[in-house]
């Protein structure tokens, strides 16, 4: 297995794992805010653009794996 | 669909510069901006015309998002915002049309909006607070936290130039993917979750930058 093989592989593992604690992390917080706009249905405004910027903020983890995984498979340092 | 997302094609040489195809999309797009809003406010108007009522309405709706989301003297912001909401959207969209490709998904573009925000943050904050007071906040709530607030500065225009890059790039890829699988018919739905995504992306860009430059000059509702 050269260094290829495993950059291909360690790309797959970030983006799938990294992908799973965004995900679940961003369903709570959009039930969160959907039960909200239903109890306060006037502030939906502003809770919506909170929720929009906490999404960013949490999306950002996932990002990084992207990242990661880029970097793997097109900027790789290891593998020359 | 070129087979590396961090490489970009040279279309021409300036002399030594390089001019690759993002940019010339990029001086297409400032120039419609420029050429539409000239025509629109030539000759303003109370008894405004289609084009010029656009405009304003455009221009009011953007004051009032700017205002509601960075609180008390936020008029000063609504130039550097709103254009940076307006450029991100006709960019990101300018994809929709065959044969261009939106700068947004080459990775200069979203790290040169980056770079203006992060220094835009700086100078705002400067120059609301002074000096000393911009300095001072960094070291809040304790001294502690300097270093973490420092490299926060660092990763969040970090995060926002691959955030833009990341969406539009990836969704780039799907639709090639999906074109070279299905053919002609089953792309459209995937090409109109495009636009969704591009007017997503500008607005979470635009809205991002108004709240870091909003908690740069410490006056913000969500800090």
């Amino acid at each position: 297995m050269d260094i290829h093989m495993v950059s291909i592989i360690g790309a797959v593992i970030a983006v799938c794992f990294g992908a799973i604690g965004p995900a679940f992390s961003e369903g709570r917080a959009i039930a969160a805010a959907m039960e909200a706009i239903a109890r306060q249905p006037e502030s939906a405004g502003t809770i919506s653009r909170t929720l929009f910027v906490g999404l960013a903020m949490i999306e950002t983890m996932a990002i990084y794996c992207l990242v990661v995984a880029l970097l793997l498979l097109y900027a790789n340092p290891f593998a020359a | 669909m070129h087979a590396n997302p961090l490489q970009t094609e040279i279309l021409f040489h300036l002399g030594p510069v390089p001019i690759s195809e993002a940019v010339v999309t990029t001086w297409v797009i400032m120039v419609l901006l420029v050429a539409v809003s000239w025509l629109g406010l030539r000759e303003a108007s109370a008894d405004a015309g289609p084009l010029q009522t656009a405009l304003e309405v455009l221009i009011e709706t953007l004051t009032t998002q700017v205002a509601e989301i960075m609180g008390r003297n936020s008029a000063q912001f609504v130039p550097i915002i709103g254009t940076l909401f307006l450029f991100l959207v006709s960019a990101n969209l300018s994809a929709v049309i065959p044969g261009a490709q939106a700068p947004t998904a080459h990775i200069e573009t979203p790290a040169a909006l980056a770079a203006i925000v992060f220094l835009s943050v700086h100078y705002y904050g400067v120059g609301t607070r002074g000096w000393r007071a911009y300095v001072r906040h960094y070291t809040q709530p304790s001294l502690i936290l300097l270093p973490l607030n420092i490299l926060s500065e660092i990763t969040r225009t970090f995060s926002l130039m691959i955030r833009l890059f990341g969406n539009m790039m990836s969704h780039e890829f799907v639709l090639a993917i999906v074109a070279f699988l299905a053919g002609l018919i089953v792309p459209i739905p995937f090409l109109a979750l495009g636009i969704l995504i591009g007017l997503i992306q500008a607005y979470i860009f635009t809205v991002l930058a108004a709240v870091y430059i909003g908690a740069a000059v410490g006056n913000t509702a969500l800090e």
